[in-house]
């Protein structure tokens, strides 16, 4: 088991979230979190340009069995690029780290039948 | 004593024919009450331009939140220049090119009526100033139909040409004392404060336009969700407020007219807002705050024309079946599919043609009379129905048609509907470069 981890912009959730759902991924938690990476934007308040010292982006957490961790990283890959697919400083970021367990709660069942 | 009630009648006849008559004179005077509660009326109803700023703002998504609140603050600027450059003059101005608009060029700028004082005892400048609000009101209605997918740069061309080509010359028909919707009939096309000029116009131009964007992206597969409700109940509320300038402002008097407006306008709002939570509350098992909001608009909707005309159980009965009709729309929009995104059409362009045309049955007696009067022995209801029917008609055909040129020859110069990027990134980051609630971010 794997725990997904992604970070894409604002403007690509939907997208991503319909590419999940294609791909038959449909259990997921989405988070608005602000965060820093290579990206700088620019906000205009006033005629004032403002550079925001943390960037608002939307984490995505997908808990999977490891015969859909490659199927749900494509689809995210394939959605939450930009500029048509070259992709842009600011895409995000995708972090897979493994799952020690995982237990669904209305039942007790344990491990990977209860992703 | 005798001369004394003849003068009071000939008053009355001139209130309740609304603003006709409130024109010319030299050397009239300054009715203090009148003028102070026209300045009252002016505010109110520039108040309901942020309230419907609230409104609609509150009914998006998060990301179009400052964006469709621009929609509404815009119009207070664009339109609010074009009227004193050139809208008063279309609108009030003497009949030219047919009738098809007005023109009077002491209007152009308002350069002439610097001293002028009306019939109706108020400077003109305030009645200018009154009826500009309702030009502004009017184009910014339409946005909520069209909102989360117009191109920011278009929409004000857009707003400006209409206001010039659809708003201005209607308004002259209806409410210029040489308008044809005005002279129609025994007494003129009944309008007392805007359900033809302002809902239908706007409600209908907004069917158009929504139906020539097309759909938002996602549309309506994925869940479109209220950002805000709160302001939702807010902006409605600043609406029924800023309704007492709208209705009861357009009797241009301080007096029994206006008080019978006033009454009217209440009594609408109070039974549209009951009768839809009730419909909600039977028909889906919940009455929802944006229904009693939605049921307030309808019943004030629908009102506006009659506010004049018609007494207390009219305006009650007027308001509760525009709910009911309103609501019928809206679950026929959802079958039919086109985004009318906040119900521009189903509750103004609906709710005015329900008002426009029921109110015939709800007149009150002495008006009938004195139509009676003027058409030299008998006016019926049915009579009049046929008046009011026309003027819908010539109202819808109108708009329609002109909103749909307008928006097609604009489309050619400039792109109407956002790009997928923008709609995806939504209108505040796209056009404006900021966005509304900071606050939920860490920084």
């Amino acid at each position: 088991m794997k725990l997904i981890t992604a970070i894409i912009r604002e403007a690509q959730l939907d997208k991503v979230r319909e590419a999940l759902i294609e791909a038959e991924i449909k259990r997921i938690t989405v988070s608005r979190v602000s965060g820093h990476g290579q990206q700088r934007i620019e906000e205009m308040y006033r005629g004032q340009i403002i550079v925001p010292d943390l960037i608002p982006k939307i984490k995505i957490e997908i808990a999977v069995n490891e015969e859909f961790v490659d199927i749900t990283v494509d689809a995210i890959l394939k959605s939450a690029r930009t500029n048509g697919t070259g992709g842009k400083v600011g895409d995000g970021k995708i972090f897979i780290t493994p799952l020690e367990d995982c237990i669904r709660i209305r039942t007790g069942e344990r491990g990977g039948n209860a992703i | 004593m005798k001369s004394g009630r003849k003068k009071l009648v000939l008053v009355l006849v001139l209130l309740l024919t609304g603003i006709s008559g409130v024109f010319a004179s030299d050397g009239a005077k300054i009715d203090s009450g009148a003028t102070a509660w026209m300045l009252t009326s002016t505010a109110l109803v520039l108040l309901m331009i942020p309230g419907l700023a609230l409104f609609y703002g509150g009914l998006v998504r998060t990301k179009n939140v400052l964006g469709t609140m621009m929609h509404s603050f815009v119009a207070m600027g664009i339109i609010s220049v074009l009227w004193v450059i050139l809208g008063y003059s279309m609108s009030f101005g003497h009949n030219v090119l047919g009738g098809w608009f007005g023109w009077n060029a002491d209007y152009f700028f308002l350069k002439g009526i610097d001293t002028n004082i009306l019939d109706a005892g108020i400077p003109e400048y305030v009645f200018t100033m009154f009826q500009g609000k309702f030009a502004i009101i009017t184009p910014a209605l339409i946005a909520g139909a069209i909102a989360e997918r117009v191109s920011f740069k278009a929409y004000c061309f857009f707003i400006a040409i209409w206001s010039v080509l659809v708003y201005n010359p209607l308004c002259h028909w209806v409410w210029a004392s040489d308008g044809f919707l005005f002279n129609i009939g025994a007494k003129g096309a009944i309008d007392f404060a805007g359900g033809t000029v302002v809902h239908i116009s706007a409600g209908v131009s907004g069917l158009v336009a929504a139906i020539y964007l097309g759909v938002r992206r996602g549309f309506p597969y994925q869940v479109i969700r209220p950002n805000n409700m709160v302001i939702t109940m807010l902006g409605a509320g600043l609406l029924w407020v800023g309704w007492f300038g709208f209705n009861a402002g357009s009797s241009i008097s301080s007096g029994l007219t206006t008080a019978q407006a006033l009454v009217a306008t209440q009594v609408a709002a109070a039974s549209g807002a009951l009768l839809w939570i009730i419909i909600e509350a039977l028909h889906q098992g919940k009455a929802t705050a944006l229904g009693f909001a939605s049921g307030i608009l309808a019943g004030l909707v629908a009102v506006t024309p009659a506010a004049g005309v018609v007494q207390p159980y009219g305006a009650m009965v007027l308001g509760a079946s525009a709910s009911f009709i309103c609501y019928m729309a809206i679950q026929l929009k959802n079958k039919l599919g086109y985004d009318d995104s906040l119900d521009a059409f189903g509750i103004h362009g609906v709710g005015g043609i329900v008002g426009a045309l029921l109110l015939v049955f709800f007149i009150r007696p002495s008006w009938m009379q004195q139509a009676a009067a003027a058409a030299g022995g008998s006016w019926t209801v049915w009579n009049q129905l046929g008046i009011q029917a026309v003027a819908v008609g010539t109202a819808i055909v109108y708009s329609a048609v002109m909103t749909f040129l307008i928006i097609y020859l604009l489309d050619k110069v400039m792109r109407f509907k956002s790009t997928e990027e923008d709609e995806m990134a939504g209108l505040d980051r796209s056009y404006h470069g900021e966005r509304g609630y900071g606050m939920l971010n860490a920084n």
